[in-house]
């Protein structure tokens, strides 16, 4: 008998008496101020919240946030970056990438979370490699709770999708908390409508 | 198997009164953190009921919504593989690496790696694993296991680690800025991600109806590992096993909060299918799970989600650290967890408690921990595995338990005692509750006597 007949097996022989499934409710009753709400969530999680300058927009408060970058790699029709994502064959070439610019899908109030998956990062490793990362959300693609959000259906057809919280954090020395531990040092989230140029 | 002598193993970090300060203040400072997110949940205790429900239903259907997740996930393209023991689930994972010749696996913390000896089995046959998690890296280096499941090396001070550091990936021993010593650890990993033949993740939770995994971290060292070398391979325990995606919305609310006081892990990744050109495997372990649910009593603890925060409330793990447990698993957790494993070895375990319930209490999925630690407690002394010195006490006790007037008698010599002995009679070294902790002062009454009173004056 192979392993997997025999751990079903046991487990059939094991399990305890059947108990119900609870339905979930959304606990949407005290509704998230969304933008408000995710600013707040975003800073205690040490995300930036940063408006562009209507001159200028997106590439240029990058260009004001990183003025030594050398490598901007974009994954957005707003920037124009350096380099374009779809030019990277590799993961391993985003190395030297100085700042990764994406645009998440729809983000969360509740924990100041934004969601990227293959589909808006072309390339998993974008959200990791690079130094700092900078994201374009609209607004209107904040929603309320984590019920919410795991009720979407784009969970339902990415390959890999995640909920990002500010950037990459440690705190496994003494309690002090270090921004940058293995991913990106810093995630600004700029307010940027789609299709505003 | 030699038994684990948690006193024994206490007294040398009891000894030293750095690093148990530190250690002491940061796990209750965790604990506060918990309380204060905690309170501004208004749903808490429902998400609690929620939590535990979900969790109790999936256990009681477990092999239904295995073989769905199973399913769901060889749709998405995953290959699966069931591991009955640790042995099995080592030997998976060198097959896979050998048969892509791969020689490099990093990886991000998972307690059931640590639970198979993984790392030492691959590294006898010539695998390196690199473990990424910054804490966890600190413990690989040390040869040590993690002394605590969310923070690793809560054990050991920043002058711990530059001493470490100095001898093993470089930098100053006398090293004291902790920035310089993170920054260390993330320019040595860095090229051995961006080498890597092979990335390596535990699982949180595995949703049955996707058929995917979700992997929570703070330092994006899983979405690291599973992002950067093409083939990504998930170590997963049967129990992780939930129903439907939006249940994740209970569990993904609860589980940060309740560990560290933040509202979400910086990172909450979740794997369906593998990317593009790239090559993803889903091990599914039992390990010893399956039995523990057959037992009546202690099934219970396979709800748990590893947030750690009845380790944080533990006046006893606090004061003796996670190391003196002996086991994968520490604090009131592994008290219950690890005696499953093997009773013999870890019989002393359910006896490092105090019984103040707050493990109980804090406990996201309504495990009754230290009622379970109690259960234990009976089955080690029917098993005859008491040490002398507690067959002695517990025998003076019982008879003086038994007996109202004896126990009278003895309250009141206890009230006189405390308030009149010299300090040198009530810290002993035979009382073992003396050390590190002072007595409360004895009321001037005992109820009792408060009552008999209270009784004749009206």
């Amino acid at each position: 008998m192979n392993s997997r007949h025999a751990i079903l097996n046991r487990l059939r022989q094991a399990q305890p008496a059947a108990r119900d499934l609870p339905a979930i409710p959304l606990f949407d009753t005290a509704r998230l101020n969304t933008v408000d709400d995710f600013r707040a969530a975003l800073a205690r999680m040490g995300g930036i919240w940063r408006e562009a300058p209507a001159n200028g927009g997106p590439e240029a408060l990058i260009a004001e946030l990183f003025p030594k970058a050398r490598s901007v790699v974009t994954a957005v029709p707003e920037v124009r970056g350096t380099r374009h994502i779809c030019d990277v064959r590799y993961p391993q070439e985003l190395d030297d990438v100085d700042v990764g610019v994406v645009r998440p899908a729809f983000a969360v109030a509740e924990t100041g979370s934004i969601w990227l998956s293959e589909r808006e990062y072309r390339m998993n490793a974008l959200g990791y490699l690079p130094q700092h990362l900078v994201a374009l959300l609209d607004p209107a693609d904040i929603i309320g709770n984590l019920h919410q959000a795991y009720r979407r259906r784009e969970f339902f057809d990415a390959r890999y999708a995640v909920l990002m919280s500010g950037p990459s954090a440690t705190a496994d020395i003494e309690g002090v908390l270090i921004r940058g531990a293995q991913g990106v040092r810093s995630l600004t989230i700029v307010p940027w409508p789609k299709g505003h140029r | 198997m030699k038994k684990v002598d948690h006193v024994g193993y206490s007294k040398y970090f009891i000894a030293d009164e750095k690093h148990l300060e530190f250690h002491d203040r940061r796990l209750w400072a965790l604990r506060k953190a918990r309380d204060a997110e905690v309170s501004n949940i208004t749903e808490w205790e429902e998400l609690r009921g929620l939590a535990s429900a979900i969790k109790e239903h999936t256990l009681t259907h477990l092999a239904d919504y295995l073989e769905e997740f199973e399913c769901n996930a060889k749709a998405n393209g995953v290959i699966v593989h069931w591991a009955s023991d640790a042995q099995e689930h080592n030997r998976i994972v060198l097959e896979i690496l050998q048969s892509r010749q791969a020689k490099v696996l990093v990886k991000s913390k998972s307690m059931l790696t640590e639970e198979c000896e993984m790392r030492p089995y691959l590294e006898a046959r010539d695998i390196t694993v690199v473990e990424t998690d910054l804490g966890e890296r600190i413990q690989q280096l040390d040869k040590q296991m993690p002394s605590h499941i969310v923070v690793p090396a809560v054990h050991k001070l920043a002058t711990d680690v530059a001493e470490l550091f100095s001898r093993t990936i470089g930098g100053k021993p006398d090293e004291r800025s902790i920035p310089a010593l993170a920054e260390r650890q993330r320019q040595a990993t860095r090229p051995l991600f961006l080498n890597a033949d092979a990335g390596m993740t535990g699982c949180n939770f595995a949703v049955a109806e996707t058929g995917g995994i979700t992997v929570c971290t703070n330092e994006g060292n899983a979405d690291l590992s599973a992002n950067v070398p093409s083939l990504h391979i998930a170590s997963i325990g049967i129990e992780k096993l939930i129903p439907k995606l939006e249940h994740l919305g209970v569990f993904v609310r609860m589980l940060s909060r309740n560990a560290l006081g933040a509202p979400i892990t910086q990172y909450t990744s979740h794997f369906r299918s593998p990317r593009q050109g790239g090559e993803m495997h889903f091990i599914l372990v039992d390990n010893g799970r399956s039995e523990r649910l057959a037992m009546d009593d202690f099934w219970y603890s396979l709800k748990c989600i590893r947030c750690g925060a009845c380790m944080n409330t533990c006046p006893v793990y606090r004061r003796s650290s996670g190391l003196s447990y002996g086991g994968v698993y520490s604090g009131p957790i592994g008290a219950i967890i690890n005696p499953t494993f093997d009773l013999k070895k870890y019989s002393e375990l359910p006896f490092a408690s105090t019984m103040n319930g707050s493990c109980s209490n804090v406990c996201p999925v309504k495990i009754n921990i230290h009622e379970q630690i109690y259960k234990w407690r009976q089955i080690v002394a029917e098993n005859n595995e008491l040490s002398r010195a507690k067959k002695q006490s517990m025998k003076l006790a019982g008879k003086v338990l038994a007996s109202p007037k004896l126990y009278r008698t003895a309250v009141k010599g206890a009230l006189i005692a405390v308030e009149g002995l010299p300090r040198a009679v009530l810290y002993n070294p035979l009382n073992l509750w003396g050390r590190q902790r002072e007595l409360p002062e004895a009321p001037p009454q005992s109820f009792h006597d408060w009552y008999e009173q209270r009784k004749a004056k009206s």
